[in-house]
């Protein structure tokens, strides 16, 4: 039962990309629509990403070098571990993960209070494709926007580290830096790039996937957001697991 | 004109029209009136294809919409215009903008034109001096017009109405019923009303079309309702003291 109601709304969440999918109508709106998203789900986004990736980057640096770091530990570790941490997990997967409860609650309560004031009819009786009109510039502007706040996060992880060594004293800088530069791999940052483009993609598609469908009132469209929330998650969680063994 | 023949619909089990056969002319307020629930919105929405009939056919001045492949829909609904029972204005645009936008999708006019397109339709509705403000900043009245300009401002040939004044007071009531039918007049469209407004029925009615329990009821203009022998009609239309009275009056004469 639970199984076949999965495949129901996956196949219905197929079908909507296929709408969503196709040649805009006017290119010139279209680009504007995307930009207007980069903004508002880009953009809007990086505030809270630089405030919580700066306080983690604190606190693992905190936790591996008063709680993990042992004397017969080298003095790098806790600026080679805080780094690669970031790197890896922090500034994609749960970067992301934080992004889907922002921008995919933000996107379904959007697109379900359109439905709910029939502006979604509105835009299909005009002969709109309604799908592709409103998602598409949601997926491409936050996929296109997501690669930077990785970048944002991790630098902001980094600096969230140098204070706890020059505010903190927990560490000394020359300790720090020593971690940091310790067997640097390019390749690590764009895993997590790559990683952030299929989780941009999840929440976008996803939340406009439960938005979009809304049927009744201001309750489902509570309801649809917090189901873009949990699914959107769900997803990058599981295919945070895939594509990390399939890109190491 | 629009015509449907036997159209029915159902949602799952449960039968909300059941074979409704009637003809809309072009250059006249149509009005669909009936209880709430009767299911004028789900006829309204069966025509415009928001809903696809469960059989039954609706006809385009005789092309059938349901026969229509996709690229043909999409083309026929660049001839129509809808006021929805919630305004349905974008609210994220500008009155100007909302107005705006079907002429941004769909025509090549260059801004110039277009601005002063949109502006001779919010001019239409006596709007002009909103078009900067957003649509939750003006009253539900204002919305209402904002959205009549944005359905006329293709030219439409067909204009489709659902409860064009729910929630208004009378007197905004009257002002949006005048400009509906003053404006289908002006450019001889095909104008699909619903509503259970008495006001509307009494004040625009050309031809209507009474809804109970799904099916065609009672057919006539708004002279004829007031006579009607039809007890199911005459309950809904004269169900206010205040219209009793009138009617009583009337027949004493
Ligand atoms: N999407 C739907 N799924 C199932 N049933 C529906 C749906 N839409 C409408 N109905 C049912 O169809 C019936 C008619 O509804 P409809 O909205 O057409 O009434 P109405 O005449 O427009 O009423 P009102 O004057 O209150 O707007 C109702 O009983 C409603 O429950
Ligand atoms: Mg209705």
């Amino acid at each position: 039962m639970f199984i076949l109601s999965g495949l129901h709304t996956f196949g219905a969440y197929l079908r909507l990309m296929g709408r969503v999918f196709s040649r805009p109508e006017r290119m010139r709106i279209f680009f504007k629509q995307c930009l207007k998203e980069m903004a508002q789900l880009g953009v809007g986004s990086i505030g809270i990403v630089l405030l919580i990736s700066f306080f983690i980057g604190a606190v693992i640096c905190i936790q591996i070098k008063l709680n993990i770091q042992s004397a017969w530990m080298p003095m790098w570790v806790s600026g080679y571990t805080t780094r690669e941490i970031m790197l890896l997990e922090f500034s994609s997967s749960i970067m992301c993960l934080i992004l889907a409860g922002k921008v995919g609650s933000n996107i379904a309560s959007e697109l379900g209070a359109m439905r709910t004031t029939q502006q979604i009819d509105a835009l299909e009786i005009m002969g709109v494709n309604s799908a592709s009109f409103l998602i598409l510039p949601k997926i491409v502007g936050l996929v296109a926007m997501i690669p930077f706040l990785v970048i944002f996060s991790t630098t902001s992880g980094v600096i969230g580290a140098y204070a706890t060594a020059y505010i903190g004293h927990i560490i000394t800088p020359t300790d720090l830096t020593a971690g940091m530069q310790h067997d640097f791999t390019q390749w690590y940052f764009w895993m997590g790039a790559i990683k952030s483009l299929f989780f941009a993609f999840i929440i976008a598609s996803v939340s406009s996937f439960y938005g979009y469908t809304v049927e009744g009132g201001s309750n489902e469209v509570g309801k649809a957001s917090t189901n873009a929330v949990v699914s959107s998650s769900m997803l990058i969680l599981f295919s945070d697991m895939f594509l990390t063994q399939l890109l190491s | 004109m629009i015509e449907i023949t036997q159209l029915t619909k159902s949602f799952e089990d449960k039968q909300v029209l059941r074979g409704i056969t009637s003809r809309f002319d072009a250059g006249m307020t149509n009005l669909i009136i009936g209880q709430s629930g009767s299911g004028k919105t789900v006829l309204m929405k069966c025509i415009v294809g928001l809903f696809s009939p469960t059989s039954g056919d609706v006809l385009y001045d005789g092309r059938s919409f349901v026969a229509m492949d996709k690229a043909a829909r999409t083309a026929l609904r660049r001839e129509m215009g809808m006021i929805f029972q919630s305004a349905a204005l974008f609210d994220s645009m500008t009155v100007l903008e909302n107005v705006m936008f079907p002429l941004d999708m769909f025509s090549d006019m260059a801004f110039k034109d277009r601005l002063r397109r949109a502006r001779t339709c919010l001019d239409r509705v006596g709007l002009l001096d909103a078009e900067r403000k957003y649509p939750g900043e003006i009253s539900g009245g204002m919305q209402k017009r904002v959205a009549i300009a944005r359905a006329i401002v293709l030219n439409p040939v067909y204009l489709f109405c659902d409860e064009p004044n729910s929630g208004l007071d009378p007197k905004t009531s009257l002002v949006i019923d005048k400009l509906i039918h003053s404006i289908t007049h002006e450019y001889g469209m095909t104008t699909i009303i619903n509503t259970h407004d008495m006001n509307s029925v009494l004040g625009i009615g050309e031809h209507i079309l009474y809804l109970y329990n799904g099916m065609a009821e009672w057919e006539g203009n708004k002279d004829q309702v007031i006579n009607t022998d039809n007890e199911r009609l005459s309950d809904f239309i004269f169900a206010s003291d205040l219209l009793k009275k009138m009617r009583a009056e009337v027949t004493k004469k």
